[in-house]
């Protein structure tokens, strides 16, 4: 039976078995590959979405779970890369192979929402569920400082 | 910004080309002697072929082809930046095409012409071959200019994409000339004296934004975990858990079972499956990795790291027991006896994991009657991956297509000669008469890695009379890495293994009988260059034992480096100026300093690490890192500080946590919850100072990762006086080393 739900603001549906989880659909199905597969184990923060609004590991949900609930993606985060940590990702060079800033800028994407302000401690709580193995850190500390600032 | 990375790719056979082309070496020669070659080239690129590299539209986009892979190190805007610069392009026009798969043109000439990014070697390869072509298409432009104008050549400039007649005040810009150039059958000469100065350098030098990074802040850059293809299907391949072993049984009715399972496949080297989903194709990789015998095939069966490092650490303490030379100078054997003092030492060093983010994976497509092939893949080297599916099918290289991606990083791991992950898609998708993108789990990944070997090295140190170090001995015991890594490659460098080795020696410093000897081992194990290489290891080695030289002499390690390098004006300027933005002499409570120094391939650095230790439990802490380096002329500087926060980072979770064990031939960790890689909150504060001089520039992408293994455990030393010789610091290693 097929499982229906809003990513990005548009209707989406699934007809996968519904333990599969959030993240091969979003991927595969829906050809939304922004998020990506990194770990599978909720372990390295590459697949974060939003789930009605909040950050999610994409992995771990099961496309059961997400039935009427709304998804946000990299895609879906502003229409243009207009999202004012996309701008400060960008003004801080801060990627570097790239593969997990989707899930980087998602994760702080929810923190500033939460915490507009936040300090620097605060920062790196929040983001230390998230593995960047290029390293690049201390530039994500200084985007999300500096979209904090501009936003 | 205008620029743009072109994600679409040449669509043109390859084959074609690569027949016209011929078997010409790294030269601009073959861009005009090779025009119709190159005019095919630039068909796709848009507009008129200058030359293999460079074609140049009439509304003025110049077309650059990439000849460096992409993981994050830059090299896909710096390698076009440099041909840019010298053709003195205007840089919001250009775009960056991959190059396609033809050694002879676009090969790297540091690894024997075979398109292959690694080594941090791209921009000082191709700097100066790229500057020359850059040069030669500026100068057919000014030579077209100066007929078009009927002017002479002598009185033409130029500015950003503009040929400029500052007497008449005309102008033509690269478009226009484009539109009419002739272009010459042989490629004007440029002298090397003819290249720019530094000081109208308009872009080396300067930072640009990266030509990829916009796609990768909105989710639209392709990796080839992306690619999708009409009528694709999702494979998994469980590989033996041992090189050289071959599936027996394993629970086939089962697999078959599962919804969605198309078929399974039986390969050489392990069990495939080929589902229409994902989903389907991990459960059935689960029930396979759950029911799968295994030959006992193979060299590693019942190998134990623990022991295999005792076993290692007993040959490198056995003198009696030969190595082969690998570095030399001075005489070693005559001047050890004579030493009025000796000090040794023995250190040792475990397996070690690439862990890039992108799980390996690759698409593949086969012709039905199996004589053709296209991939995509994220490869380091687009000629491995080509050559290797070619093997496997048993066809001609020319008749596999390689569309090489942006990786989610590299490390190393993506470019041995067998390309592993790319033939995995390719047997699949043979098999399955459809295309196929085959996805390791992280846990396939971790279990077929491929690993910095497991290493032991034994120093010895001998001093003159008045205490000067002046001999210096390393025996290093390792697993081989480039003879399973690349075969070939080992071959052809005369059988040595600079992966293994690279920095066993004291480059840098000046010490004047030094011999390192290579005692080789095999224990079967799957082994890889891995960031920072034989560096790693080596220098871990070599700048303890150094510290440990400079405690047992009572002086500060500042002091006897600065001796060391007193001849090495480069080197010296590097360690006072890092002591000086870490001030070295400072004392902190709770916090210690430790100092490193690396000559790595001509790129020097210094390292201090700041460090605080939580003497219950062992664990280390990093607060802030001050790093000093000399790339020579640095091309993208911000680039370069870029990487070296990259390579710190890295050398951090090999110096505290990351290691991997083999127990009966097999690897024990799976995943990141066992195999720890540094998170946000355990990097320290980074402090990077580039140190420019006009030297030619040399690597960044990876030479800050061995600074820091050294640097911590110099700390840690300074604080309690015990000594760590074992890498990773792991907690119980710490508190096994204080008590």
């Amino acid at each position: 039976m097929a499982i229906n739900f809003t990513v990005n603001g548009k209707a989406a549906s699934t007809d996968a078995p519904p333990a599969t989880p959030l993240l091969w659909v979003i991927r595969e199905g829906l050809k939304l590959t922004g998020t990506k597969f990194g770990c599978g184990t909720g372990l390295c923060g590459a697949c974060t979405v939003h789930i009605d609004g909040r950050r999610a590991f994409s992995c771990q949900i099961q496309v059961s779970e997400i039935a009427g609930k709304s998804v946000t993606t990299i895609e879906g985060l502003s229409a243009d890369a207009s999202h004012p940590l996309q701008k400060a990702w960008l003004a801080e060079q801060v990627p570097q192979c790239g593969y997990c800033q989707s899930g980087q800028i998602m994760s702080a994407a929810d923190l500033l929402k939460q915490n507009p302000k936040p300090t620097r401690d605060q920062i790196v709580e929040h983001m230390s569920t998230n593995i960047c193995r290029c390293g690049t850190y201390q530039r994500i500390v200084r985007a999300v400082e500096r979209a904090a600032r501009e936003a | 910004m205008t620029q743009h990375v072109a994600t679409d790719r040449l669509n043109v056979s390859l084959t074609r080309r690569q027949i016209m082309i011929g078997a010409a070496g790294l030269s601009f020669a073959v861009a005009v002697n090779g025009r119709a070659a190159a005019a095919l080239l630039a068909a796709d690129a848009g507009g008129r072929a200058f030359s293999p590299w460079v074609s140049i539209a009439p509304d003025g986009t110049i077309t650059i082809m990439s000849a460096a892979t992409e993981m994050g190190q830059g090299s896909m805007t710096s390698l076009p930046l440099i041909l840019a610069e010298e053709l003195d392009a205007d840089w919001s026009k250009v775009r960056i095409v991959p190059a396609p798969v033809i050694d002879q043109i676009y090969g790297n000439p540091a690894f024997g012409g075979m398109i292959y990014t690694a080594g941090s070697n791209a921009v000082r390869a191709y700097f100066q071959p790229l500057r020359t072509f850059g040069a030669q298409v500026r100068r057919v432009l000014i030579d077209n200019a100066a007929k078009k104008l009927g002017v002479p050549v002598d009185e033409l400039t130029t500015e950003p994409s503009v040929v400029v007649h500052a007497k008449s005040g005309r102008r033509l810009g690269y478009g226009e000339i484009a539109s009419f150039a002739e272009i010459p059958d042989k490629a004007p000469e440029i002298k090397p004296e003819q290249l720019k100065k530094p000081s109208a350098f308009r872009l080396i030098g300067k930072d640009v934004t990266r030509v990829e990074l916009p796609g990768k802040v909105n989710g639209s850059a392709q990796y080839s975990i992306d690619v999708q293809l009409p009528g694709m299907l999702y494979g998994a391949v469980v590989r033996a858990p041992i090189e050289g072993s071959a599936p027996d049984t394993f629970g086939e009715a089962k697999v078959r079972a599962i919804a969605g399972v198309v078929k399974t496949v039986k390969l050489p080297y392990g069990i495939g499956v080929v589902a229409e989903t994902p989903w389907a194709a991990f459960a059935a990789r689960q029930v396979i990795v759950g029911s799968a015998a295994w030959t006992k095939s193979g060299k590693a069966w019942g190998f134990d790291s623990d022991k295999g490092l005792e076993a290692f650490a007993a040959t490198a303490r056995d003198l009696a027991k030969p190595g082969t030379d690998w570095f030399k100078v001075g005489d070693l054997r005559a001047e050890l006896p004579k030493a009025a003092d000796t000090m040794d030492a023995l250190y040792l060093c475990d397996y070690a994991y690439h862990a890039q983010m992108e799980p390996l994976n690759a698409v593949a497509s086969v012709s039905p009657a199996g004589d053709a092939a296209e991939v995509w893949c994220g490869t380091q080297g687009p000629t491995v991956a080509q050559e290797a599916p070619a093997k496997a099918l048993g066809i001609a290289r020319d008749k596999v297509k390689v569309n090489y991606t942006l990786m989610g990083g590299g490390f190393g791991r993506r470019g041995p000669r067998d390309s592993d992950f790319v033939v995995d898609a390719v047997l699949l998708a043979k098999d399955a008469g459809r295309p196929v993108k085959v996805m390791w789990t992280r846990e396939d990944d971790v279990h077929n890695g491929r690993f910095r070997p497991l290493s032991a090295h034994y120093l010895r140190a001998g001093f003159d009379p008045s205490g000067k170090l002046t001999v210096w001995h390393h025996r290093h015991v390792g697993d081989r890495v480039t003879p399973f890594f690349d075969p070939v490659r080992y071959e052809r460098s005369g059988r040595k293994d600079g992966i293994l080795m690279a920095g066993g020696d004291l480059a840098g410093y000046d010490v004047p009988h030094q011999l390192v000897e290579q005692l080789y081992e095999d224990t079967g194990v799957r082994t890889a260059p891995l960031r920072g290489i034989g560096f790693l290891a080596n220098k871990f080695a070599t700048e303890t034992f150094i510290d440990e030289i400079a405690r047992k002499q009572g002086i500060d390690p500042l002091k006897l480096r600065r001796d060391l390098l007193a001849k090495n004006p480069r080197g010296s300027r590097l360690i006072e100026r890092a002591a000086q933005m870490a001030d070295w002499g400072r004392r902190r409570e709770g916090r210690a300093l430790g100092l490193a120094y690396i000559d790595y391939s001509g790129t020097q650095l210094a390292g201090i690490a700041e460090i605080s230790l939580d003497r219950r439990s062992g664990e280390i802490r990093a607060h802030e890192f001050w790093c000093t380096i000399d790339c020579g002329l640095p091309v993208q500087p911000d680039n370069v500080v870029a990487q070296t926060e990259s390579s710190i980072v890295y050398g951090l979770g090999l110096a505290l946590s990351e290691r991997i064990t083999i127990k009966d031939g097999a690897v024990e960790q799976s995943n990141f919850y066992d195999y720890r890689v540094p998170r946000m909150n355990e990097v320290p504060r980074m402090h990077i100072e580039v140190i420019q001089t006009d030297n030619p520039p040399t690597g960044v992408g990876q030479m800050a990762a061995p600074l820091v293994a050294p640097a911590i455990g110099n700390a840690i030393a300074a604080m309690t006086g015990a000594r760590l010789r074992h890498s990773p610091f792991t907690p119980e290693r710490v508190k096994k080393a204080l008590a």
